[in-house]
Formats: structure tokens, C-alpha cells, sequence
């Protein structure tokens, strides 16, 4: 039994996002509950908890907000990671508050989603808080977005109302850089097609919630076609029986690289083949995003943390300028133009000094902003930085590991902001 | 061609990858280790992301002096055949040296104690990174849990002012004298776990198995009769069979009633289950953050 769920289930991270009032706790409870993912020790702590407060019936949302000042305030602060599983895939969710004061959180849990899932409240439509998020799962790409609309049961299961905000929706994300869109009519509160499918909504044919997160097709969510090795950690074992080993240790974040394949080493350009790779049941004959494995080389050069083994014929661009989308994280500090910062960008790290600031996105309209040069906690804006030493970079649409970046500020040591290549 | 890695697989190449980002980013890191399950996977996925060279890093044991004698000889039986280092940090002699307080009365228990210990064996061994086998499914503090995770220079967790982790990248830097909590396997379950030990066929300590032992009941929990609790007058011994879903120190670790004796029998039980595994551990129950309360004073 172990043995066939450790090869047929896959993993799905998805991210949600809300409001205290949009239902994005019950739809949680709902999934994990139907699931029979909640503990009854943990059921009946909230229990207590929900009784306690004097509330009516058990508040759900306690099993996602741990932290002491969350269930002071009543609010998500911070993401929080819920699992659950079924027969064919395991879930992990990256549950982030909605409120815009806390863009940095929703952009966190959405930089690892295979699948956003953006909650409209079937009485108020599309929202300036559900563009928010469309904007913000364009932005970091995730590759499906599923707009679950929701308290179906609030309007008498309308399909006409269903219809018009999955047209208003639409016409808004027309605008968007947005893949793949799935629209489903729901109820967290009741059930209506979270698990189950509902018999009050003859109307919609499609999948519920559930089966599509069982079944949406992510296997191709990864970049298969473009070899990116970024070197993290070289294994010098320094004893008789391997007396000449030298493995670079790293995670694949492109392409397809097989054992024999010639293969172009970056900053030097050489060129070799790979002899061996090793992965953590042994030798493999290839690998593939996102495995940790070990490559060895037919000759002897010396790679380090940094470098990068790609194909001769198929290179990332090799840059001290990069052009980015930046969101701001710092509470403390604004983006300080001429500023300078550590740049991390795969397994290098360099400084970097902010060139130019070209304009500021309003993450609620998608307007460019190109008088507002302040960029402040939680904003979104077009930076160009030059590094000081060349990265391996691809644009972030290409590939989310090589187009990806952080700023870390030089006297805290905070991550100050995260940025996707253009 | 199919490119699918199996949701375990894809678990353990993201735990590998930041087990060697620690290696390449901290100067002295070492790998907390309590013998029990999770600390075992840790060292079993750290000896395959430095294979064939040898983990680059030692063990720590916080030992309370309160263990399962079956903890101890697992523990030296596995550092021995990996060659690893071991570190031992002595609750007890720290109490001799009136370095902590021992609690008193029928609930008192070492594992508060354990911080002091932990964060002064971290100070005296300089290290800058300290690896745990905690993860994010077990509690709901721990739920908001970094993998890398920042500690100042009193070893204090700040749960509001988190670094934001991102795609792959992990920002380690820091100042002198402050640490990290790196947490490689922040995203397995209880079942995940199973299910990979069972897979890799690892040995792991018998008290996981089902086997008849002395316990006793309190508070709705079973615990082992061992001469480091105070029993009251109406709790009585009898011998059961059980096993233990989490081991920690004999005081505080609660045995269930169970006959799964092999791993497949786990893998069942679990699967089907209605309590988390930490259900059992009073240290948990003492109030409805405690778990909270202690990370941020430097607890595991």
C-alpha cells in the first residue's frame, strides 16, 4: 500500500487569499473537514476555544490563525501552511490574508502556487480586493487560477448572476497575464460543490472544487525545456575510496539533463560532458525540476557555489543590468533609489545598486504610476538594478527559478524585496 | 516522456536542498537530534545530500536525563554507524551547577528546562545555524514556521517580523552572535513521514512499535511508569500494550494503546487516526499557546 500512494500521488500548492467576511475560513474548514483532515483533538480545542468566546457554533477560522495576536485581532497576519490529502494528491495550502496592507504576505505564498484561488462574494461581484489578487497570481504567474464564487446559497443559486460576475471577471483579467481560469459556483458554508456536488446548481456542468484541484494538470507547471543547473554546494568527500570526487550538488530549475549530454559551464564558457548523476536513491540516468541531485563532469573543472551548467546552444542571458517587477517589503525604510542591496538570485549572491525607478503599478488598477517614485511596504514597481557581478538570469514568465530575485537591506539583514525579471 | 516526481520524492528534494543550502551558507551549523522519528528522517536525508562525503555537521542531544533508555542506545548506535560527532547537552548537570531550577509536584516535567540547555550549548559551540526536525503540521505555532528561521541574540523567535521566503531562495545572512532555526522538513506530515521510512526501510527505535510496558492514566493520557514521575495515590499501574506516536522525555510523553507492530501497521493507524500525535503531549496542554510561549523563549 505504501508503496503505490508513494508513486501515484502528486503535490499541489495552492494559495488562497481573503478577508475576514468573504469565507475564506469556512471554505478551508470545509476542505479539510470533508477531507477528514481535522483532528478531532484539534476540532474539539476550537471547540472549546469558539465557546470560550462566546461565538456562535465552531469558528473554523481558529484552525488556520495560530499565532496569539491572530486570535487577539480576529485576523491572518502571517502565512499560514494547512495540508491535507486524498487518494490522489496531497495539498498544501499557503494561506495568506487579503487585506492590501498585506500584499508582502499574499506574494509569498503565491511564488511557490501551482493554482491561485481567488473567492468573490456572489452578493458584491468582482471586487477591488479580487482584482488585487488576480493582479498579484499574474504578477508571480501562477499557472491556474480558480475563481470559486461564492454564498451561492445568499442569492437563490442564480445562474444569471454566476454569469455576469464570471463576465465582469473575465473582461477584467483579459488585461492580465493570466494562463489558465476556471469559474465555479459554490457554497463553503453548505457544501455546494467544494466536495460534493450540488443539486441546487443544475445549471453548471463543470467540476467541483475539489475534483479540479485533484485533477488540474500541474505536471507541466515546471520549465522541461530550457537545461538550468545552478550550481548550490560542491561534494569534496576527501577520503581514499573517492579520492578524486567532485560532485556539484544543486536542484534542477530547467530542462531535462541526461547522463552524456555536453553540457556549457557558466561564468568560464567551457564546455564538457556530464559523466554521472546522482540522486538520493543512487545513480539516474537523467533529472529533471525541481530533483536535488549531484552531477559529475567528464573533466575536471573547478565549478563553484554559483556557477551554472547549461547547454551550449541554449543560454541564459548573462547580465549586470537587470530590469525588474519589485515588490516592497520593508516596513521601515522606502526603496532608496542609488540605494544599495545583497541581490540573491539562485545560488548567487552579489550587491546590486538601484539605478532607476521607472514607475509605480497600482496593484487595484494595473495604472502606471510614473510620477510616484516613493515606493513604500507592500508597493509594486518597475525597477532596473545593476549587479555587481553578472547573473544567469532568464525572464521570470520563462522560468520562475532563474527569473526570480530577493533584496536583503545591507544593516538589517531583512528581506526587503522580491523581484521577477522582465 | 512523463516528468512527475511523487509527492514524497518532491518532498524529500526540497528538504535536501536546504540541508546543503545550510552547509554552503552558515559557517557552523548542527543538526539537533532527540531520537526521535523526525530527527532520524533528518539524519537520514542529510547522509544523502553530502553522500558520499560524510554529514558536515554534528549532532546535538538535549538529553533531560529523563529519556527512554531505548532513546539513549538508538541515539550512540546511529552516530556510531554514520561516524557522525556527537554532542551532548546535560539537563541534569545544569541542575547540578544550579543552572536551572528543577519544577516540583506530581506534574513536574524537564522539558521547560531543555531551552536553557539548548541555547547554552548553541552559545558554547558557536553555532550560527541549529537544524530541527519540527514541522509545520504538528502545531499550530509551528504552522507559521520559516525554514529558515531567525533568532536574535537571545535566542528569541519573533513570530510577527519574519523574514518572507520566496521561490528557492533562502536569505541566511545575519549578524555575530545570532542564530538560525532551520527547519528542512517544515512540510511532511505525520503520514508523509511514515510513508518514507517505511519506503527507505530505515531502522528506527522500538518504542515506536507496539510492546507491552507499565503505564499509568492521567488526565486522559497514558504515560510510562518510570521513577522520574510522582504518582498520586489513585493512579494505579497496569501493563498494556502501546507504542509511542512522538518520544520525548518518559515525563511528558504520552503512550497509546495500539497493536501495530510493523511500519505497515503504522502507515494504517495513522492514516486513519482522529488525533494528532502531539494529543498525547501534556507539555502542549499547559495552555493554549504554550507551544508559542516556548518557541519564542528559544524552545525547539
Amino acid at each position: 500500500m505504501a508503496d503505490s500512494q508513494l508513486i501515484d500521488s502528486e503535490l499541489l500548492r495552492f494559495t488562497t487569499a481573503g478577508s475576514v467576511d468573504d469565507g475564506k475560513s469556512t471554505l478551508i474548514g470545509r476542505l479539510l473537514y470533508d477531507s477528514k483532515s481535522i483532528f478531532q483533538d484539534q476540532y474539539e480545542q476550537i471547540e472549546r476555544i469558539s465557546e470560550k468566546r462566546g461565538e456562535e457554533g465552531v469558528n473554523l477560522a481558529l484552525l488556520t490563525d495560530g499565532l496569539k495576536s491572530e486570535r487577539e485581532q480576529g485576523i491572518t497576519i502571517d502565512v499560514a501552511y494547512r495540508y491535507f490529502a486524498t487518494p490522489k494528491r496531497k495539498f498544501i495550502i499557503a494561506d495568506t490574508p487579503g487585506h492590501i496592507q498585506y500584499t508582502r504576505n499574499m506574494v509569498t505564498g503565491a511564488s511557490s502556487a501551482n493554482v491561485a484561488l481567488i473567492l468573490i462574494d456572489a452578493r458584491n461581484g468582482v471586487a477591488e480586493q479580487t482584482r488585487r489578487h488576480a493582479i498579484i497570481a499574474s504578477l508571480l504567474q501562477i499557472p491556474h487560477v480558480v475563481v470559486c464564487i461564492n454564498k451561492m446559497d445568499l442569492v437563490d443559486y442564480d445562474e444569471n448572476i454566476y454569469n455576469r460576475i464570471q463576465d465582469d471577471f473575465e473582461k477584467f483579467a483579459a488585461k492580465l497575464d493570466v494562463i489558465d481560469v476556471h469559474f465555479i459556483p459554490i457554497s463553503a458554508l453548505i457544501g455546494d460543490n467544494v466536495v460534493h456536488r450540488s443539486t441546487e446548481t443544475p445549471w453548471y456542468d463543470g467540476p467541483t472544487l475539489m475534483y479540479y484541484l485533484e485533477n488540474v494538470h500541474i505536471a507541466s507547471d515546471h520549465n522541461f525545456i530550457d537545461n538550468r543547473f545552478p550550481v548550490q554546494y560542491v561534494i569534496r568527500p576527501y577520503n581514499d575510496e573517492y579520492h578524486d570526487y567532485r560532485g556539484y550538488a544543486g536542484r534542477v530549475a530547467g530542462g531535462v539533463m541526461k547522463k552524456g549530454d555536453e553540457v556549457m559551464l557558466l561564468p568560464s564558457g567551457f564546455t564538457t560532458k556530464i559523466k554521472m548523476i546522482q540522486g538520493p536513491s543512487g545513480e539516474q540516468e537523467r533529472a529533471f525540476p525541481p530533483e536535488s541531485v549531484t552531477v559529475l563532469l567528464d573533466d575536471d573543472f573547478d565549478l563553484s557555489r554559483g556557477d551554472m551548467i547549461v547547454r551550449a546552444n541554449n543560454k541564459p542571458e548573462i547580465t549586470q543590468d537587470v530590469e525588474i517587477m519589485l515588490v516592497w517589503f520593508d516596513s521601515d525604510k522606502p526603496l532608496q533609489l542609488k540605494g544599495k542591496y545583497t541581490l540573491m538570485h539562485t545560488s548567487q549572491q552579489v550587491r546590486c545598486v538601484v539605478k532607476e525607478i521607472r514607475y509605480k503599478l497600482d496593484i487595484n488598477s494595473l495604472h502606471r504610476l510614473e510620477e510616484e517614485t516613493d515606493i513604500h511596504m507592500n508597493d509594486v514597481a518597475r525597477v532596473v538594478l545593476r549587479t555587481t557581478k553578472p547573473l544567469f538570469v532568464d525572464a521570470y514568465r520563462k522560468n520562475r527559478i532563474t527569473g526570480s530575485l530577493i533584496l536583503v537591506d545591507e544593516g538589517t539583514n531583512n528581506t526587503v524585496g522580491a523581484g521577477m525579471i522582465i | 516522456m512523463d516528468y512527475n516526481l511523487s509527492h514524497i520524492k518532491e518532498l524529500e528534494s526540497e528538504s535536501i536542498f536546504i540541508l546543503r543550502e545550510v552547509a554552503a551558507q552558515f559557517e557552523n551549523p548542527v543538526l539537533m537530534f532527540s531520537g526521535g522519528k523526525d530527527s532520524i528522517l533528518m539524519v537520514h536525508l542529510a547522509y544523502k545530500a553530502f553522500f558520499p562525503a560524510k554529514v558536515p555537521f554534528p549532532l546535538l542531544h538535549i538529553d533531560t536525563g529523563h529519556n527512554f533508555p531505548e532513546t539513549i542506545k538508538f541515539r550512540d548506535d546511529l552516530v556510531k554507524k554514520i561516524g557522525a560527532k556527537l554532542i551532548v547537552g546535560s539537563v541534569q548537570e545544569a541542575i547540578d551547577k544550579r543552572l536551572v531550577t528543577e519544577e516540583k509536584g506530581v506534574n513536574a516535567s524537564r522539558n521547560g528546562l531543555q531551552t536553557a540547555v539548548l541555547l547554552e550549548s548553541l552559545e558554547n559551540g558557536k553555532y550560527d545555524a541549529a537544524l530541527g526536525g519540527a514541522r509545520r503540521d504538528e502545531e499550530k505555532a509551528r504552522a507559521k514556521e520559516r525554514f529558515f528561521s531567525h533568532r536574535d541574540e537571545f535566542g528569541q523567535w519573533d513570530p510577527k517580523n519574519q523574514r518572507p521566503e520566496l521561490w528557492n531562495l533562502f536569505n541566511g545572512i545575519h549578524h555575530l552572535g545570532e542564530h538560525f532555526r532551520i527547519f528542512p522538513i517544515s512540510n511532511w506530515t505525520e503520514l508523509d513521514v511514515w510513508q518514507y521510512l517505511a519506503h527507505e526501510e530505515v531502522d528506527l527505535p522500538s518504542l515506536y512499535y507496539a510492546h507491552e510496558r507499565d503505564v499509568f492514566e492521567r488526565d486522559g493520557t497514558l504515560l510510562a511508569d518510570c521513577d522520574y514521575i510522582e504518582k498520586k495515590p489513585e493512579e494505579k499501574v497496569f501493563r498494556e500494550t502501546v507504542r509511542c506516536r512522538t518520544i520525548g522525555d518518559m515525563t511528558c510523553t504520552g503512550v497509546w494503546r495500539s497493536t501495530a507492530a510493523t511500519t505497515a501497521d503504522i502507515i494504517e493507524e495513522v492514516a486513519t487516526t482522529r488525533m494528532t500525535e502531539r494529543g498525547g503531549r501534556t507539555d502542549d496542554k499547559r495552555s493554549e499557546t504554550s507551544m508559542e510561549d516556548r518557541k519564542k523563549k528559544g524552545y525547539f
